[in-house]
């Protein structure tokens, strides 16, 4: 790992600034950022730590919005009552990442701000049209992510929080990669509160994308075999030595038939 | 430039002046001379550096040291103080739940944090929370037999 300086930040005002003036990287629970700094993918001249910032920690409701605080990991998201009693989906998915290990340092923000093209979190963020918060502006999921980790995220601007709305029906369903236990196709299917359905499909091309066709098709029938007759196109998906863009394309009907299954 | 830190490891209260890249892992090993910590891949994907971080288990070569600022960590040598083997130390020398030993802290580590949030885990349970653990010798089936076997001891 190349040389780095580190600051604590004890507001989202100052870890702002600190971000301003140094040009350093915000850190979060790391386990992507200093993976990829031991690797040398990455370095930062400046780290900020974010974690004693008490106001991006816990879980909330706000009317009918769960509202997770940017540093809440990915364990306490899983464990959460609160994220099982009003988006279960959200808990199954915080607990299907990575190892425990990571889910007890990783957290909900870092894993968005970061926006690995096989993160979870982006495929729940864009298909139950959730608000991500940072600390400056409102940002509507279909705004926020704009490519191969690539986000709307400003050099010194920090997520502080995620607000999703409660769905009627929601479920993921991923084909983790045997070995890195990475997406290679996950799909997040949700019927909205006012009845719209949204599909959205992590790990099969450069960043997160919504499954239109698919959409189309379950908003006419809301069916696992319904969305399973859908042909996804192949061009834009990643191939690579894991599976081609033609088997991910595959992959991503089937992997949204059986969220349609698991929404019950 | 150094940062101070100040933690608790295995209950005792230590500080120290670190290069901020400075990796948990090689703090316990090195500052402290607790050597029970393994290095394994370095890569956070075999869990032989597991220790506990405020009671959660965490993977000491992806962490750096100043993230547990003011933290409590647990390593393999804080759970026998005294020279009494863990009730999950115990298990795993009865089941033979190792080969080389290598991964051995780190299955410890995660076995009693997998226990904690998973009590009474069955087997399905036990191999998909101890995913984050490998073990070169392949030996599974009995690091699984050892934590069903130390989490009934605990229990008791």
């Amino acid at each position: 790992m190349y040389e780095v300086e580190y600051k604590q930040a004890k507001t989202v005002a100052d870890a702002a600034a600190l971000l301003a003036k140094t040009g350093g990287k915000p850190l979060a629970g790391g386990q992507s950022l200093i993976a990829a700094m031991k690797l040398r993918l990455a370095q930062p001249g400046t780290l900020v730590d974010l974690s004693g910032i008490a106001d991006l920690h816990g879980i909330r409701r706000e009317g009918d919005a769960l509202v997770i605080g940017a540093m809440t990991r990915h364990a306490g998201i899983a464990s959460s009552t609160e994220v099982k009693r009003a988006i279960p989906a959200l808990a199954a998915l915080a607990e299907g990442i990575g190892d425990r290990q990571v889910r007890n340092m990783g957290t909900i923000g870092g894993a968005l701000a970061n926006n690995d093209p096989a993160a979870d979190w982006p495929a729940a963020v864009l298909a139950l049209n959730a608000t991500v918060v940072t600390g400056k502006r409102r940002l509507a999921a279909g705004d926020f992510f704009k490519g191969m980790y690539e986000t709307a995220l400003a050099a010194d601007e920090i997520i502080t929080a995620v607000s999703f709305p409660s769905p009627k029906k929601a479920a993921y369903v991923k084909f983790p990669n045997p070995a890195s236990r990475f997406a290679l196709v996950g799909v997040f299917v949700a019927q909205l509160a006012d009845g719209s359905v949204r599909v959205a499909v992590t790990g099969a091309a450069p960043a997160v994308f919504r499954a239109t066709g698919i959409e189309a098709a379950l908003a006419k029938s809301f069916t696992a075999d319904a969305a399973k007759a859908v042909k996804v196109d192949a061009s834009g998906l990643n191939t690579d030595l894991h599976a081609t863009a033609a088997y991910r394309a595959h992959l991503v009907s089937v992997m949204a038939s059986r969220a349609v299954a698991a929404c019950g | 430039m150094g940062i101070q830190i100040a933690m608790t490891v295995n209950g005792k209260a230590v500080d120290a002046d670190v290069d901020p890249r400075t990796l948990l892992v090689d703090f316990l090993r090195i500052n402290l001379g607790l050597t029970g910590t393994h290095v394994g891949c370095d890569t956070a994907q075999c869990g032989a550096c597991t220790v506990h971080l405020n009671g959660r288990a965490i993977k000491a070569c992806n962490v750096l040291a100043v993230q547990a600022q003011g933290a409590a960590i647990v390593t393999i040598e804080g759970l026998s103080p005294d020279g009494v083997l863990h009730p999950m130390q115990a298990a795993f020398k009865d089941c033979h739940g190792l080969q080389c030993g290598f991964c051995t802290p780190g299955m410890v580590m995660s076995a009693l944090d997998l226990v904690e949030r998973h009590p009474g885990a069955d087997e399905a349970t036990i191999r998909e929370q101890l995913e984050g653990n490998l073990c070169r010798c392949t030996g599974y089936q009995n690091i699984v037999r050892a934590v069903q076997q130390g989490a009934a001891a605990m229990a008791k």
